[in-house]
């Protein structure tokens, strides 16, 4: 009979903001998946899932261990054990489970997590997930289901997607592995590559959809961004695995996640760049960032993410907003738009292009993409236009443009943001020089 | 004080859509729902029931039939129990509202444990 629960839950479960048992989670699927085989991740799910779930239903009675990794880690195991017996390979892969998920002495880190084993399993899984014979929604839903920790619910809120349309992609991601025998092996020579390619479009998109301005404490998108940087450089520092572009992309990622606590004012509003307290960005990501930026320079190749990197470096470098090299960051888009001339990359090019030589040439450059299917859903091709238009003091077409920008937003910080815009241009009482349409 | 029974029942299909960030969360609370009761003197205990369907028992014309209890295959099972101490049903009610159960995993039921005496 349990009197009373231990009263001093370790530090690690009181804090919701440190995500350690979704990292965990990640961590022992893709040790798992290893010992069990991928064609069995749906199993490798289960067990982990079941794990969790074993210990919200017995540690509100028994209080929470002292050691609540191990005690998931032994359940997880013990149940990768009991599916191996009963599939005949005990003898032959018991072994690897014991090694591999091994509680530490003492109750103390699990001994594999100080190794690279733990590492290379979740690289191989990640890979595996970035299979060409998947589209890149069913990638991306399923490298945040098993190697990021992420539940379907998570995943749909976080792409605005609904719960079900995730799990069955997942599903149908997980029979496809299967039908076309997908196996950790990652692939070399030319392969790699290609397969690399998609990881990294798979990264872009988690990190893009965590950086979304999001409302007070939606922690999910944090994670998102934490966990796509965290993948970026686990990529780029293994041997094979990695390259300059790897390293071109975390570049850009701690570039932008440093200026992440400026962002957003006490009140959950969006600081725009310009007021951005720049004393608040996060100066050890910056130092991490300029380290991968050199990294990125190694080699010869000049990739988008190359261009990216750079022009978030000029921003988050830069000592205050006038000192900003907007020179520089137009050549960056330049050079973007030689290469990818979509007209995403046209409109933030017409920012910088506004600053360099003024927004009468920036909203000329912006009419010639301004009615692409793409941009007229984009919310902030309106917010951008609508600034434009504000400094040449046209308040009433500025006005339209950003009601249309507030009609499109689906975080609600921007949308207020918008809406205080389209207000003060309704006034005419617009701030005179600003390139915050964006919110960066 | 009187003592309260609550029995946690729990829905399997509850548990389906929980991350391990929501077990995170979970646990959490219940170590500080549990701590808020120790603080006030209101716990006597609990305990977690095994994860099967135990057995029922049934007297029929004079013999005893057992079988098996559902579990996989039940819409409900009862987890476990909690055992406080609270002045009235009122309160019982203010103990249970605030467990995480109700959050993540099913519905209580809570009963008053009768007085006896002796």
């Amino acid at each position: 009979m349990n009197g009373g629960a231990r009263s001093a839950a370790p530090a690690v479960v009181r804090s919701s903001v440190d995500s350690v048992f979704r990292r965990r989670a990640g961590q022992l699927s893709a040790t798992l998946t290893r010992i069990l085989g991928i064609e069995h991740l749906d199993l490798v799910e289960d067990v982990v899932h079941d794990a969790f779930v074993q210990a919200l239903r017995t540690w509100p009675y028994s209080g929470v261990p002292d050691n609540p990794s191990a005690w998931i880690l032994s359940v997880a195991r013990n149940r990768a054990l009991d599916i191996l017996r009963r599939q005949g390979r005990w003898r032959e892969r018991s072994a690897d489970v014991e090694r591999a998920i091994l509680p530490g002495a003492d109750g103390g880190e699990p001994r594999s997590y100080f190794s690279h084993e733990v590492e290379d399993d979740q690289l191989r899984l990640m890979f595996a997930c970035c299979h060409p014979a998947l589209s890149r929604d069913a990638q991306v839903a399923l490298t945040l289901k098993t190697v990021g920790g992420f539940s379907v619910v998570e995943i749909g809120r976080a792409f605005l997607t609904g719960r079900a349309t995730v799990a069955q992609r997942v599903v149908r991601a997980k029979r496809t592995l299967r039908e076309v025998g997908a196996t950790l092996d990652v692939p070399s020579g030319d392969r790699l590559a290609p397969r690399r390619e998609a990881v990294l479009e798979v990264l872009y998109l988690m990190f893009n959809e965590g950086y979304a301005a999001c409302e007070g404490e939606d922690l999910v998108r944090a994670d998102l961004c934490r966990e796509a940087i965290r993948l970026a450089e686990l990529v780029a520092a293994h041997e094979l695995l990695g390259a300059p572009v790897v390293h071109a992309l975390a570049a850009l990622f701690l570039f932008q996640a440093a200026r992440q606590p400026a962002r957003v004012d006490a009140d959950g509003e969006l600081v725009p760049l310009e007021k951005q307290d720049r004393g608040r960005w996060d100066r050890s990501a910056l130092r991490r960032a300029l380290g991968h930026l050199r990294l990125a320079g190694r080699g010869t190749e000049v990739t988008p993410y190359h261009l990216q990197a750079e022009i978030a470096s000029c921003h988050s470098l830069a000592d205050s907003f006038e000192e900003t090299d907007w020179r520089r960051i137009l050549d960056c888009y330049d050079a973007l738009a030689a290469r990818d001339p979509s007209p995403v990359v046209a409109l933030n090019r017409a920012v910088a292009l506004a600053e360099v030589e003024g927004p009468e040439v920036a909203l000329r450059a912006l009419a010639h993409v301004a009615d692409h299917p793409t941009l007229r859903a984009y919310e902030a091709r309106w917010a951008i236009e609508g600034d434009l238009l504000c400094r040449l003091d046209r308040g009433r077409e500025a006005a339209a443009a950003f009601a249309k920008g507030v009609e499109l937003s689906r975080s609600q910080p921007v949308r207020r943001h918008l809406a205080r815009r389209l207000r003060d241009a309704r006034s005419h009482a617009s701030p005179p020089v600003t390139a915050d349409a964006r919110g960066r | 004080m009187p003592r309260f029974m609550l029995l946690l029942h729990e829905d399997p299909s509850a548990f389906a859509d929980l991350s391990p960030q929501d077990v995170q969360r979970a646990v959490g609370e219940y170590t500080a729902w549990r701590e808020g009761l120790a603080e006030n003197g209101r716990v006597v205990g609990g305990d977690k029931l095994t994860d099967e369907g135990g057995r029922w028992l049934t007297g029929e014309a004079g013999s005893v039939r057992v079988v098996d209890g559902p579990f996989a295959e039940a819409k409900e099972v009862v987890g476990g129990y909690f055992m406080v101490r609270a002045a009235d049903y009122d309160e019982a009610v203010e103990i249970s509202r605030s467990c995480p159960h109700l959050r993540y995993g099913g519905r209580i039921e809570l009963r008053q444990v009768e007085d006896l005496g002796g």
